[in-house]
């Protein structure tokens, strides 16, 4: 775990100097903060104390970001050659893979802390339901594990930081609108699985304060299944 | 500590990158290889730093195999990849900080590790910038140095002077020797002089294959199967000279410099030398001999006659 620590460090200290992370986070709050606060279903239109308007974009802020965060951590360092060094070191792969999930999430946490202000402050407005928030946090958490865990698999995949940030926007579009789409069309069986594949559903039931092993199972599965192809993605070097 | 490499075969798709080698390394040995682009010289040196997998064959570092327990073996090993790819935005003090905490280096030892890299690579002045920064010379440094942290057993660097300017080279070279006495080194390079300057042993590889393996010097003498000399003979006639030296029993063939008019290679009969021969048929013909110099068979000769075909 120690080694998993050493290389999100690292990782973290990339975003930080080259900028990225200052970008990340001013974009972040700024969309989340105009959206929940000055335009469009914000939460004086609401008239609500609830942060839902708010989990509403950032449900979509964070599934254009976090690509953009992913698309270097594995692409980049097999361009430079770097990723040689890094796996003759004494560490095992899925330590390097987990270390640069656990970077972008530290980078996601550090982002959602920033928005606390706004749950404090709705909080002063009027009677608000905490475990919500809490679970509605848990959500964004889960999806954007999710979707960092996809984003690394789409870097390792390719050399090239464009094509990792396309691949991963492409296979996390599907989770993230087109299987609802799908599954609003189709019934029966069909229907349900591609319901049950459908990320919003489960998103949706969680950040509403209903935390059910099926949806956590969901989200497991989304964040694992990326990182070992990831891994085995970087173990095929070897043959 | 030793590594031995038996029957090592890797193959890349339909290409047999390397053929069934074998070789071993002593303690205390720098293994030099040689070969032309291609030859297989940098997929051997991931194989034995558990980078790749061989097809066939085994790899061990002293008791550790390198494909059953590639943990234990990167410990043991300090490698310099081809090309030298380091981290660009990241200052050298950093770098080497977390290269030292990857490494599983004790946490009071390394600041102490870091300081001794920065004198040894002799990176004082650059420490504090980012590696993007920093000179191919200094580049090369960094390289080592983060391949030297850890006081690796063995030492594994690939074409380590690529890129380096003279002085630097001499440094670099001098570095490899020093360490060379008490670790195992095998190192890379086209260069011939390079390997031979620094290297105890030279391992010469072509299509895969090892083609020659032994000392400079031995390897040396096993292409001069001939003695070859050449002489300046003045006050003679040129094609009498010629006549006079072909009549020598010991000399299978003379051939007079061209651009020359009393300049001559001469190639003695096998296992024979025609120099006191020359130096008589002067005195005896009463002409002058100014030079009788060995011609040394060149490395590059060997190099050239072993890898071109």
């Amino acid at each position: 775990m120690k080694e998993v620590w050493i290389i999100a460090r690292r990782e973290l200290n990339t975003f930080f100097s080259s900028l990225m992370a200052y970008i990340m986070l001013i974009a972040f709050l700024g969309f989340s903060g105009f959206f929940t606060w000055i335009s469009g279903a914000d939460v004086f239109m609401v008239g609500q104390a609830s942060m839902q308007s708010f989990f509403g974009i950032a449900y979509w802020t964070l599934f254009f970001f976090i690509p953009g965060l992913t698309m270097g951590l594995v692409a980049e360092e097999t361009r430079s050659g770097t990723i040689e060094l890094l796996l003759t070191k004494p560490i095992k792969d899925w330590q390097v893979v987990g270390g640069k999930f656990l970077s972008t999430m530290a980078l996601i946490g550090i982002a959602l802390a920033c928005t606390l202000p706004y749950y404090i402050t709705i909080a002063t407005l009027g009677p608000l339901d905490h475990g919500t928030v809490w679970t509605g946090y848990l959500g964004l958490i889960l999806m954007s594990g999710a979707y960092v865990s996809i984003g690394i698999f789409a870097s390792s995949i390719s050399r090239n930081q464009i094509v990792a940030f396309l691949i991963a926007l492409l296979i996390g579009i599907f989770f993230h609108i087109i299987f609802g789409v799908l599954a609003g069309n189709a019934t029966g069986w069909l229907g349900g699985i591609l319901n049950y594949l459908n990320l919003s559903t489960h998103f949706e039931s969680i950040s509403r304060g209903v935390i059910d092993t099926k949806d956590l199972i969901y989200f497991i599965s989304l964040i694992a299944i990326p990182l070992i192809l990831a891994e085995s993605r970087l173990a095929s070097r070897k043959f | 500590m030793d590594i031995i490499v038996e029957n090592l075969t890797k193959i890349y798709g339909t290409q047999k990158a390397v053929d069934n080698i074998s070789f071993k390394v002593h303690t205390g040995e720098v293994l030099g290889f040689l070969g032309p682009n291609g030859a297989g010289k940098t997929t051997t040196m991931k194989a034995i730093t558990s980078y790749l997998l061989p097809n066939k064959g085994s790899i061990r570092l002293g008791e550790f195999s390198v494909t059953d327990q590639p943990e234990e073996v990167r410990k043991l090993i300090g490698y310099l990849p081809e090309n030298n790819p380091l981290y660009n935005d990241m200052p050298v003090i950093d770098y080497l900080r977390f290269v030292a905490k990857i490494q599983g280096i004790d946490k009071s030892r390394i600041s102490e590790r870091i300081r001794e890299m920065v004198r040894v690579c002799g990176l004082e002045g650059e420490k504090h910038k980012k590696i993007g920064e920093l000179s191919k010379g200094y580049r090369q440094r960094v390289g080592l140095a983060q391949a030297l942290i850890h006081d690796p057993e063995v030492l594994i660097l690939d074409e380590p002077t690529a890129g380096l300017d003279p002085n630097q080279i001499v440094e670099i070279r001098e570095l490899i020797r020093t360490i060379g006495r008490e670790k195992t080194v095998i190192l890379s390079s086209h260069i011939l002089a390079e390997v031979e300057a620094t290297c105890d042993r030279i391992l010469i590889i072509n299509k895969g294959k090892i083609v020659a393996d032994g000392t400079p010097a031995n390897l040396r003498k096993k292409a001069q199967g001939q003695e070859m000399i050449r002489v300046t003979i003045e006050e003679g006639q040129k094609n009498e000279v010629v006549a006079a030296l072909q009549k020598l029993h010991s000399v299978d063939w003379v051939n007079p410099i061209a651009g020359s008019d009393n300049r001559f290679e001469i190639q003695s009969k096998a296992h024979q030398s025609s120099r006191r021969d020359v130096f008589d048929l002067c005195v005896r013909s009463k002409w002058v001999l100014t030079e009788l110099s060995v011609v040394e068979t060149k490395l590059e000769d060997i190099f050239h006659e072993l890898t071109m075909n």
